[in-house]
């Protein structure tokens, strides 16, 4: 274990851990941390796991941002992307704008649909993946503009929507985890609802509550993300983010 | 056989104010731009556009050329937002239709296959069902499920850009992704394609595997021959994205005098014009 790891390194391993068991499925992280999190956990927990270059191409072995992949190992154009996420042989992390108590989710555009306050970049495939095959979402800025009570334009599905549409959406969704910079979230409740499941170390609940702009399922006992093993940390800090990118993501 | 190398003023002139248009490539990669730009400096107009948005879109925005836009994203990858869809976005009044990327692909998909629909999982659940009250759901004469059928989306032209073609409309692509360029292709009525070079036949087998050739002949209506015909979109291998020019447009789109400048030095002239003031540029940045 050690000590002196930041808080982006700690939201790295905590992404990471998403991916954990999944076996032989295409990780896909959008986004600087996801990125440095799927490469981490096949490097280390989740070897089998399949990685995409951000292209067209699959890749092995482990490699830095920006850089360059050391060994190809497949094709994997758009439209095969959906045809695998169709297959449910995939596991994505998104990183949504704004996320409720259901774990619906918006990348789509801000305010009222017809002329929004601030247009992001559409649904993209969150409709598609979220009904297809397993979601995790990573939020950088947690606070009350980023976790609302309800989302602007659902882009991807959350429970409660899922449940209300039946056995079509249902059958192969599944978010698994919520990662933000102050801590863990799943929806491992009796309604699915947004559960706290760790802080991050030096974070409070109070803090997490106070930046929540819905009330979460808090659990009994309540622990502190795990810290970043010292293997991890070489392949952060000198393998995967050698320029030390992550730290704008997440500061401090 | 026939020839059917045309130039971007021919393709232009073979389109109509009013139609609906599908553009290729993704995002800010392998766009049909020098087609766009000529479409920039015609005066067709209330085009209802069809793509997997980047800078082709934002282009036609900022012209006042579109009635409709049909897109899954609109975005330049290395800059997330597109500046000008999200101006006509904020601004009010630009109807549109959000999907989610597959059920695009699955609408273009219909069309080829002349099928009314393709039913799909993406969508349910989602506000993609609100926002487009006109999609309807099947029910599954198999199993239990409801789900959404995406309308074959029709499109009047078809406009793509790929690495090689030879004079009949056979077309190569030698980047890492076809897209969904032969899915607009077969959607259209008419499918025009612009490309590096025009080569012998006998080349296109010669510069790649037999996988690469994307486009068949019955796929398209004219080939133009127009090299950088994709800036400052990726057209790889001949190129990549020109980051820096992407640059330039996303700041002058920010602001009105630098953009009627951006207009003026860029657009305004022919493809001919463009290419010397981006190389003007180039070299006075070098």
């Amino acid at each position: 274990m050690s000590g002196d790891a930041t808080r982006a390194e700690i939201c790295v391993v905590a992404c990471a851990e998403a991916w954990r068991g999944d076996g032989e499925i295409l990780a896909s992280p959008i986004g600087l941390v996801p990125s440095i999190a799927a490469r981490l956990a096949r490097a280390t927990f989740a070897p089998d796991l399949l990685l995409s270059d951000g292209e067209a191409l699959l890749t092995r072995g482990t490699w830095a941002i920006g850089g360059t992949p050391p060994l190809v190992e497949g094709w994997i154009p758009y439209r095969a992307v959906f045809d695998l996420l169709y297959s449910g042989r995939r596991h994505v992390m998104m990183g949504p704008s704004q996320i409720d108590r259901f774990g619906n989710a918006n990348i789509s555009a801000i305010g009222d649909f017809a002329r929004p306050v601030r247009q992001l970049l559409g649904v993209r495939g969150a409709p598609g993946n979220t009904v297809n095959h397993p979601t995790s979402y990573w939020i950088p800025r947690h606070g009350r503009r980023s976790f609302v009570a309800a989302v602007d334009m659902v882009s991807g599905v959350g429970y409660d929507r899922a449940a209300a549409v039946g056995p079509a959406v249902t059958r192969f969704h599944e978010l698994r985890r919520v990662v933000s910079n102050l801590g863990v979230f799943d929806f491992d409740t009796a309604e699915h609802r947004m559960r706290l499941v760790s802080t991050h170390p030096g974070v409070t609940l109070q803090e997490v509550c106070d930046a929540t702009g819905f009330e979460l399922e808090i659990p009994a006992t309540l622990g502190h993300t795990r810290l970043p093993t010292e293997e991890e940390l070489v392949l952060i800090r000198d393998v995967i983010d050698p320029h030390g990118t992550r730290a704008r993501e997440v500061p401090g | 056989m026939a020839d059917k190398r045309m130039t971007e003023q021919d393709v232009v002139a073979e389109l109509r104010s009013g139609m609906t248009i599908g553009i290729g490539g993704w995002g800010s990669r392998r766009k049909p731009m020098s087609l766009v730009r000529a479409i920039l400096r015609s005066d067709l107009t209330d085009l209802a556009v069809v793509s997997y948005g980047g800078p082709d879109v934002g282009l036609l925005l900022a012209a006042g050329k579109v009635r409709h836009l049909t897109y899954g994203f609109v975005s330049l990858d290395s800059i997330p937002l597109e500046p000008h869809f999200r101006a006509a976005r904020q601004a009010g009044g630009l109807s549109v239709t959000e999907y989610d990327e597959g059920m695009l692909r699955w609408g273009l998909y219909a069309a080829g296959c002349r099928l009314p629909f393709l039913p799909t999982r993406a969508g349910l659940g989602s506000d993609v069902m609100r926002v487009n009250p006109q999609l309807r759901t099947v029910a599954s004469p198999y199993t239990d499920e409801d789900l959404v059928a995406v309308p074959a989306i029709h499109l009047d032209a078809a406009l793509v850009h790929l690495n090689r073609a030879d004079v009949r409309g056979n077309a190569q692509y030698l980047g890492p992704d076809p897209y969904f360029d032969d899915l607009f292709c077969t959607a259209a009525e008419r499918a025009y394609v612009s490309c590096e070079r025009i080569v012998p036949t006998e080349e296109l087998i010669a510069g790649g595997a037999v996988q690469t050739l994307l486009l068949q002949r019955w796929m398209t209506h004219g080939v133009v021959e127009a090299p950088g015909g994709a800036h400052f979109t990726a057209c790889e291998p001949d190129y990549g994205r020109d980051e820096a020019f992407q640059r330039d447009y996303a700041t002058a789109a920010a602001d009105p005098a630098a953009w009627a400048e951006f207009v003026a030095r860029y657009l305004a002239p022919d493809e001919a014009g463009y290419r010397t003031a981006v190389a003007a540029r180039g070299a006075g940045t070098a």
